[in-house]
């Protein structure tokens, strides 16, 4: 559709530019003002210069923080967005059990992120959990308090299960606006399961699963409530993830000078990778020609 | 009341700094309207996406220069000043 | 298609079993807390059941009847309800300008709002604590719907603009030259036509505030403490109390799981834009 110039739409954008300025730029300014000063509290504050940012970037637990949220977005794309895929693509196309699965499906989406950590934290436990206590029983060695690997396993799976129907579901939706005759010629071609999903079915999917991408990375990039309850970033800091660590910083020992440094890097680093995505995403769409 | 956010001279210095650099460019853009051109990124870009690029972009070097070199950040603005004029110019 | 082929069916087959599995490994963990809650606490940590030996529902009177934990439930609803109500309000004139217009730094604007969406709310907890306190509205409702403003209303934005898109645009001249005012054409008119898209953009706002706990734990103290924090604190002198906390969890899935049944329908449509 063709779009016509008109500045007046600046009146109807004005009340989201004012709300979104009072909730995000008022916060923001804030966060670089403290992030240059030093504090005792009573909001009286000193002069510190760059020395926050100097200390942060050469302080072994950020990077090791930022290290391992790294890992574990790459590990939890890596395993979410095939399986989400996969999915999709073996959900009925419609009819009674399609809504069934999409009901079903997406009710771990609207479970609260700390009653997630809740069930797994109950679900894995060895004395009392379903599957540490099975796993036990198998003979296996498991206890996410104490072994780092099974705390990463723990927190894995509840991701994989928290937020794979959610790549499913976008990818599901991106299979419905395949026509129907799309499959009809690849059958008359005698084309194999296989290029069916790689010529037809992934490049319809393409924009769908950009977002889905893009969405999986962010959230799981600034993941806090599901793992603190589970594991509180422990054992050790096997755990700790850049959120965890900011939030200790910030809320729990108050250092608002460290902690608001930290945020801007944090931030920044959020900034370049959704930038590089929506560019990406908006030429696909150019491409697409929406 | 503004207490709490504890402003200080340089940091308003910075963000008057760029509020007036938006400003220009709003005032740019009713005079001039901005032209999408390829650029080196092989995307099309703006005014406007070239200045986003611009700032995020200094505040990384910024970041990489107190991280690897030190506290002098006169230099770096030099840098930065180098490198927002190759923006503007191939990006 | 009437007449299904064998292979095919037998392709069908292994597409059930899949799903199966994949259901029963999202249902599993959500049994167990169900069946925890439906426990007593001595059953729970001494024996190993699979389903309750003794049936009793005492972890639920107690919620539904200490206010200390049904007040959460109360608090978490109605910044949800307030969040959702502000979110749409300010969302569906700027989702409309953006899908309708052009204008100066629509792009920026766009993407500005988008980034919001993506920010890590660990930054802005310190921030909005300070600023929420110096403004008097900490522990208040309001101040949760607000703070969650900053991600729920760049997401409406995003999935109204996509329903909004898809509206031909004759159906606005019409209108003007029929002589209806801006006002009176977009309430009579075009929201009835993007009535589904206004039902997303709310499912996904009720969503994302229902489920955030950093910031409303962080601006809440007493009055506005939403379920969700009040979870955090079942441990008691004896012990956690699980068979409590097991049955507060479920009492959090029920709106969630009543939301998703009624717009069960156009969740689908929802993420056929593909704008979560």
């Amino acid at each position: 559709m063709e779009k016509t110039l008109n500045q007046k739409a600046w009146f109807l954008v004005l009340p989201v530019f004012l709300l979104v300025a009072f909730s995000a730029v008022i916060p923001l300014m804030t966060v670089v003002n403290y992030s240059l000063q030093d504090t005792f509290g009573n909001n009286k504050f000193f002069w510190a210069g760059l020395e926050w940012y100097t200390e942060l970037l050469h302080s072994e637990r950020l990077w090791s923080a930022f290290g391992r949220q790294i890992i574990f977005s790459a590990i939890i794309l890596a395993i979410e967005v095939p399986l989400g895929v996969f999915v999709a693509l073996n959900m009925p196309k419609k009819g009674v059990w399609a809504s069934l699965c999409l009901v079903l499906m997406a009710l771990p989406l609207l479970i609260p992120w700390n009653v997630v950590g809740t069930i797994w934290q109950i679900f894995g436990r060895v004395d009392i959990g379903l599957l540490g206590h099975t796993l036990a029983a198998l003979g296996i060695d498991y206890n996410y308090t104490r072994d780092p690997l099974a705390a990463w396993i723990t927190i894995i799976t509840m991701d994989v299960w928290h937020w794979t129907s959610l790549v499913a579901l976008l990818s599901y939706a991106g299979l419905q606006s395949i026509p129907e005759a799309y499959y009809q010629a690849a059958k008359i071609d005698q084309a194999s399961r296989w290029s069916v999903f790689w010529f037809i079915e992934l490049p319809k999917m393409q924009g769908v699963l950009m977002i889905a991408i893009l969405i999986r990375f962010m959230d799981s990039f600034m993941i806090y409530t599901e793992p603190f309850v589970v594991t509180g970033g422990g054992p050790g800091n096997a755990t700790t993830f850049l959120s965890i660590d900011l939030v200790k910083m910030a809320l729990g020992q108050f250092d608002l000078g460290p902690a608001a440094a930290f945020s801007l890097m944090y931030f920044l680093v959020v900034m370049l990778v959704s930038w590089v995505f929506y560019t990406v995403m908006t030429n696909l769409d150019k491409k697409a020609g929406y | 009341m503004m207490g709490w956010m504890a402003w200080t001279l340089p940091t308003a210095i910075f963000f008057a700094v760029i509020g007036a650099l938006l400003l220009i460019m709003s005032v740019l853009a009713i005079r001039y309207p901005e032209t999408p051109r390829m650029g080196i990124l092989r995307m099309e870009t703006t005014r406007g996406d070239r200045l986003f690029i611009t700032l995020l972009g200094s505040a990384f070097i910024c970041l990489a220069w107190l991280g690897l070199v030190g506290e002098n950040l006169w230099w770096v603005l030099g840098v930065c000043f180098v490198y927002a004029l190759a923006v503007f110019r191939w990006v | 298609m009437s007449i299904p082929t064998p292979p095919r069916r037998a392709w069908i087959n292994t597409k059930a079993v899949v799903m199966i599995a994949y259901i029963v490994f999202l249902l599993l963990p959500i049994y167990w807390l169900i069946n925890m809650s439906l426990k007593t606490n001595e059953e729970i940590i001494s024996v190993f059941t699979i389903w309750p030996r003794h049936l009793t529902f005492a972890n639920y009177k107690t919620i539904l009847t200490d206010p200390a934990w049904y007040m959460g439930y109360v608090n978490s609803m109605i910044y949800v309800v307030q969040n959702v109500v502000i979110s749409l309000a300010v969302a569906l004139p700027a989702a409309y300008a953006f899908s309708r217009y052009r204008f100066m730094g629509d792009k920026h604007l766009f993407f500005w709002l988008l980034s919001n969406r993506m920010a890590p709310p660990a930054v802005f907890a310190l921030p909005f604590f300070q600023l929420y306190s110096s403004i008097g509205l900490f522990d208040t409702h309001i101040a949760v719907a607000l703070a969650h403003t900053l991600f729920n209303v760049p997401l409406a934005v995003w999935i109204l603009e996509g329903f909004m898109r898809g509206v031909p645009k004759e159906i606005d001249e019409t209108a003007y030259i029929d002589g209806y005012s801006f006002p009176r054409f977009f309430v009579r008119i075009f929201m009835p036509l993007i009535a589904s898209g206004i039902g997303v953009a709310a499912f996904f706002c009720f969503m994302f505030s229902w489920v955030e706990l950093l910031l409303s734990r962080t601006l809440t103290s007493i009055d506005a403490k939403p379920i969700t924090a009040v979870m955090t604190r079942t441990v008691s002198a004896s012990g956690m109390d699980w068979g409590v906390l097991a049955a507060a969890g479920v009492l959090t899935i029920v709106p969630g799981a009543l939301v998703i049944y009624f717009v069960r329908n156009y969740i689908a449509k929802g993420f056929a834009l593909g704008r979560v």
